[in-house]
């Protein structure tokens, strides 16, 4: 603990909440300082992000792979709290600051001005996502996980309105049943194996008395339902497509890392715990997870299919993500998941920025905000009552070329078309299951395969619909300057990560291979020095 | 006791998913309540059951087997302040939903209007 760049670690955690903490004192009325204040957050968040994903990409001293460990207060690893930067948690991280600060920024055209308390709330999204991906602890993941799901309540309602309290009231109840699903999880799981640190778990699977072993797999079980309820798996999943499609974009897009947490829990679980080295418990519940991953791309597919409207068809796409990756996680080859790694990543931009255009191109359908059905009473201003307020700044010319093409770019990730990362994804978690062969994985390819066709057509012909076949009597869409750089950042991080294919990829590769060895980051937690 | 134990969380758990499925929001919310008292007392049980066992090492008493496991009670006590703080926050939503759809049921809407 001597040098600074130590603490690092725990900036993406501690920064937000001290600026959120620090924003609700504030005045509702000082907007600009407000999201000043988010904004220089926000990027600070980034670079701390970008830094540990540099770390973790280009160990210091060029030895191997390793994690790195935060002890919280020193306390060492199986008795106190850890925080563990390792490959999949920066890559989570980048990943989740990127998302969230084009977010911020598309919200800054109006949305932020839809209801109080916006920006404490945002920035504490990301602070439980943040501390969800990086902490080492069973019981600690479980409290990130209740200030992501706290905050993601008070966004759901944002803007306020009938169909958002409505989506809200479900999306709040489930939730909180799956809650208490984690909580008898881990502790079955603490009950048997009598820690919640989860290198020490992993260290001590292996020794489960047979009598108790199958205890411990129903703990692990329900551990699971939670979280494939979050990451809305099929058929646990049905309150995602209502909730994302009702809630105001900005959140809607950062929701899209929501479900991608719960997707990261269960690789991060089965790739410590139930490793080879598990013994009797190596690859449990990995069948269940193809079958389910497949069910929930094949749901999500259908759904899309179905879907007229562009911002329920965004949920499915979520679906059809999450399913993905879970299925490529239920085959348990290192290969197909560096390849699902990297669609994950893709996907995941291209799932938030769909959500944007969606609002864009359907506003002057959707009403947005009923000001008269405000939520929070106190410092609701009304802000979309007169136009001038209303104005969203600067306006972007040809507005209905740029969304079409901003479209185009969407569409073509998510179907998984060459020349985008989509296809890149795609390409490798097929090359690496094809080398497998069998029937298994030839299913795989299928079902993955007709969900590409599936989605391209259902996005080019909502996407026809919105742009070309635009009704002539409508107004062209309004979009604002900050709206358009919110979803030209979504959209370049996808193209980006296309130019930049071969790092992403052998990133992803190598995030894989280390997730395949789960001893180097045992050792890191519980032996190695740590900082 | 630990029947007595068992049957109460059994009971409760039972209850609080009865009403959990149950259509109207008031019923949605005490049977989230029940479930997790059933959950609190479940995670409480976990650190084994114990009577008269002080929680903390004292001098003299080295063998962990005599006392109760303070791990669990820390547990339950986070679980509890945050199921408080997350049911106080659905309770506003329920209302907002009771105020703004002049229906108390989940869906927002009576059956068949």
């Amino acid at each position: 603990m001597t040098d600074w760049a130590d603490h690092l670690i725990i900036g993406p955690i501690i920064l937000p909440m001290a600026v959120a903490a620090a924003m609700l004192l504030v005045n509702e009325r000082r907007r600009s300082l407000k999201t000043a204040l988010a904004l220089g957050s926000m990027a600070a968040v980034l670079v701390m992000a970008l830094i540990l994903l540099n770390e973790s990409a280009n160990p210091v001293g060029g030895g191997g792979d390793t994690a790195r460990a935060y002890r919280l207060g020193d306390w060492a690893a199986p008795y106190g709290i850890v925080l563990v930067a390792d490959r999949l948690s920066t890559l989570m991280i980048a990943l989740t600051s990127v998302l969230a600060a084009c977010a911020l920024i598309f919200s800054m055209a109006r949305w932020d001005r839809a209801g109080p308390r916006f920006h404490a709330l945002f920035l504490l999204l990301v602070m439980g996502v943040n501390g969800a991906v990086l902490t080492g602890d069973l019981f600690n993941l479980f409290v990130f996980f209740e200030i992501m799901l706290a905050a993601s309540y008070g966004l759901v309602l944002h803007g306020s309105g009938e169909a958002r309290i409505r989506a809200g009231l479900a999306y709040i109840a489930v939730n909180l049943t799956a809650s208490l699903l984690f909580l008898v999880g881990v502790a079955l799981i603490y009950g048997v194996t009598g820690t919640l640190n989860m290198a020490d778990l992993a260290v001590r699977i292996p020794g489960i008395a047979a009598a108790d072993r199958g205890l411990f797999h129903i703990g692990a079980a329900i551990l699971g339902v939670a979280f494939l309820i979050k990451c809305a798996a099929w058929p646990l999943g049905f309150w995602l497509v209502p909730t994302y499609a009702a809630a105001s974009a900005p959140a809607a897009a950062a929701f899209a890392i929501l479900s991608k947490v719960g997707v990261y829990v269960v690789i991060r679980l089965e790739a410590l715990l139930f490793s080879p080295l598990a013994g009797a418990s190596a690859g449990f519940g990995e069948e269940l997870l193809l079958g389910l991953g497949l069910a929930t791309v094949t749901f999500g597919s259908l759904g899309l299919l179905a879907s007229r409207s562009l911002s329920r068809a965004a949920g499915f796409v979520v679906m059809i993500s999450s399913g993905t990756v879970l299925a490529v996680v239920g085959t348990g080859d290192a290969a197909a998941l560096g390849g699902g790694l990297y669609y994950l990543v893709g996907s995941t931009l291209a799932c938030g920025a769909l959500f944007l255009i969606a609002e864009v191109l359907d506003r002057d359908r959707s009403p947005g905000v009923q000001a008269g059905e405000a939520v929070f009473d106190d410092e609701y201003r009304d802000p979309f009552d007169d136009d001038e307020r209303n104005e969203p700044g600067l306006i972007i010319p040809a507005s209905v070329a740029a969304l079409g093409g901003a479209m185009l770019v969407c569409a073509v990730m998510i179907a998984g078309l060459p020349p985008l990362a989509g296809f890149v994804g795609k390409l490798a978690i097929f090359n690496a299951l094809i080398g497998i062969g069998g029937g298994l994985s030839w299913t795989v390819v299928a079902v993955l395969s007709v969900s590409g066709l599936l989605s391209l057509i259902a996005l080019a012909r909502l996407g026809v619909a919105a742009i070309w076949t635009r009704d002539e009597r409508s107004p062209a869409p309004v979009v604002g300057a900050a709206e358009f750089v919110g979803i030209t950042g979504l959209l370049a991080a996808c193209v980006l990560l296309a130019i930049l294919g071969l790092y992403g990829l052998t990133y992803a590769d190598s995030t894989a291979g280390w997730l395949s060895e789960p001893d180097g980051y045992v050792a890191a937690v519980l032996t190695g020095e740590g900082r | 006791m630990a029947l007595i134990l068992a049957l109460a969380i059994g009971v409760l758990a039972a209850a609080g998913t009865w009403l959990l499925l149950r259509p109207r929001t008031f019923q949605v919310i005490i049977g989230l309540c029940l479930l997790s008292y059933a959950v609190n007392i479940f995670i409480f049980s976990m650190g084994r059951l114990k009577s008269a066992a002080p929680p903390v090492t004292a001098a003299g008493l080295e063998d962990p087997a005599l006392y109760a496991d303070p791990t669990p009670q820390a547990l339950v006590l986070t679980a509890i302040v945050i199921s408080f703080a997350l049911t106080a926050l659905f309770l506003v939503v329920l209302l907002a939903s009771r105020g703004v759809t002049g229906s108390d049921h989940v869906d927002g809407r009576e059956p068949g209007s």
